[in-house]
């Protein structure tokens, strides 16, 4: 009896919980490549898939149908393990990291107080799986890609940690929810507007993407940590990669756009359910990461560093200090 | 003064924004590209596609084998031979085009006194083997049947230049 009840039953609703997530995020993954291609081709002048399904619907579907009835193809120079784990990494990280992520009031596996470090620290493991692909593949333009995946990473994590600490500053919570309710007077993103911009940009230079994609760096190192990878290898890459933009756009929501909340609290608005909202500023986030992708063209790797090391650091750093003095100096500070 | 307005500039990220509000307008602009297989653009009527040797209106072939185009062909894509008909005028036993050599200049239809070789409107004759590509007479005869009435157009709307 204890053994179904205490056992059995919670591992049964937990996994249910976690299918229940991670389904609807490969949905919006695929989703996500085709709304890429097609906004891309917008701003572009051109029209996007358009064969596969109405309006090339079905795209994704062929896509994926395309990579798994491909041949994994593994370099004779490379090492087999680190190779294959590479890709595995990249997409578990990225798919745990949705644990902590509260989709609407008390929507969240795992309500935990620390939620926010463990976002970080995920986020900050992600660098691994690309350093792991690009040493593992015994190429120089993976190897290449690697190396600046690695420093570029770690440079931006930087100043994200400053801007999470400034929004910390403010909720006086590690818990995503709090932080969350702590937004119900006004949403971060209007008295910490110039962190919003720093954390933005720095989610870009995270998850890899233009105008700071220089690991991938298609037209210089061809593709960078991913070059000698096919087949599922790659897909899980790519996955991965867009499961962390759609995660960053998440954090994003939470930390600065007030998550489940509608924009205020009147009558039709909040009628509509908090998931409906959350889904909807991720959404927009995820347009603008299309957006500037389709805009920026990609920066010079010192530009990148200078970006990283000489303005967002001492801005943020800055705005840290500003933030924390006006709220003692108001008295503001949170209980 | 001037390092102000700078500075104020890459603060308020001004270039960037004007360069994102660009793309945002061209999101709704008309696309410039076609859904090829199923759109398809405009074509002059001196566009040079597939070939094709034409008929009278009798259905006779208007080919006289006088091996203009051959002569001219600076592929030498185009082989002919000849001998003399029954009813004694002179045609072509065997007009063969390696559509492989051909470079799509022209030169054939040119060169042609009686406008029995043609390239036609037709530009999706691609195989899947380099065999299919060695058009003989009847090829190039069937292709003249198909497409008859578009190359009579264009022939007709391109004479006026001539």
């Amino acid at each position: 009896m204890t053994l179904w009840a205490d056992i059995v039953w919670p591992t049964v609703v937990i996994v249910a919980t976690i299918m229940l997530i991670v389904m609807p995020l490969l949905g919006a993954v695929a989703y996500l490549t085709y709304a890429e291609r097609k906004i891309m081709g917008a701003m572009q002048l051109r029209q996007g898939p358009m064969t596969v399904g109405p309006f090339g619907l079905l795209q994704p579907m062929a896509d994926g149908v395309k990579m798994m009835a491909k041949e994994v193809i593994i370099p004779s120079g490379a090492n087999r393990v680190v190779f294959l784990i590479a890709p595995m990494i990249t997409f578990f990280l990225s798919l745990v990291a949705w644990a902590v992520i509260p989709f609407d009031e008390g929507w969240v596996l795992a309500d935990i107080n620390v939620g926010i470090l463990y976002l970080f620290a995920i986020s900050s493991l992600g660098v691994y799986g690309i350093v792991m692909a690009g040493w593992a593949s015994n190429s120089r333009y993976a190897f290449l890609g690697g190396l600046r995946s690695a420093a570029q990473m770690v440079s931006y994590e930087v100043s994200i940690g400053f801007v999470i600490i400034t929004v910390l500053l403010c909720v006086g919570s590690l818990n995503l929810s709090d932080v969350v309710l702590a937004q119900q007077t006004v949403w971060f993103v209007v008295p910490l507007f110039p962190m919003f911009v720093v954390f933005f940009v720095s989610a870009l230079a995270e998850t890899n993407r233009a105008p700071f994609d220089l690991p991938e760096g298609e037209s210089e190192i061809v593709g960078g940590f991913m070059v000698e990878y096919s087949a599922m290898t790659y897909a899980l890459f790519f996955l991965g990669e867009y499961a962390n933009m759609i995660l960053m756009s998440g954090m994003i929501t939470i930390l600065f756009l007030g998550g489940w909340l509608p924009p205020v609290d009147v009558a039709p608005l909040n009628w509509i359910p908090g998931i409906v909202w959350f889904a909807a500023k991720v959404a927009g986030c995820l347009f603008i990461f299309i957006w500037v992708r389709a805009t920026f063209p990609r920066y010079r790797y010192d530009q990148l560093m200078r970006l990283g090391w000489k303005v967002f650091l001492p801005f943020s750093l800055f705005w840290v200090v500003l933030t924390a003095g006006v709220l003692v100096a108001f008295d503001w500070l949170p209980d | 003064m001037s390092f102000i307005n700078r500075t104020a500039r890459s603060l308020l990220l001004s270039e960037l924004v004007s360069g994102m509000a660009l793309t945002f307008k061209t999101m709704f602009k008309p696309k410039v590209t076609l859904n090829y297989p199923y759109e398809k653009g405009p074509l002059s009527p001196r566009f040079r596609g597939e070939h094709a040797l034409r008929r009278y209106a009798n259905g006779e072939e208007r080919c006289i084998a006088c091996k203009l185009c051959e002569a001219i062909c600076p592929a030498q894509a185009i082989t002919i031979e000849a001998e003399a008909r029954d009813d004694g005028s002179r045609r072509t036993t065997r007009y063969d085009i390696d559509m492989t050599k051909c470079i799509y200049c022209g030169f054939c239809q040119e060169a042609c006194p009686v406008d029995a070789i043609v390239e036609g409107p037709n530009f999706e004759f691609a195989s899947e083997t380099r065999e299919e590509l060695y058009y003989n007479k009847d090829k190039l005869l069937a292709n003249g049947d198909r497409w008859e009435s578009q190359i009579a157009q264009n022939i007709a709307s391109d004479a006026p230049y001539r």
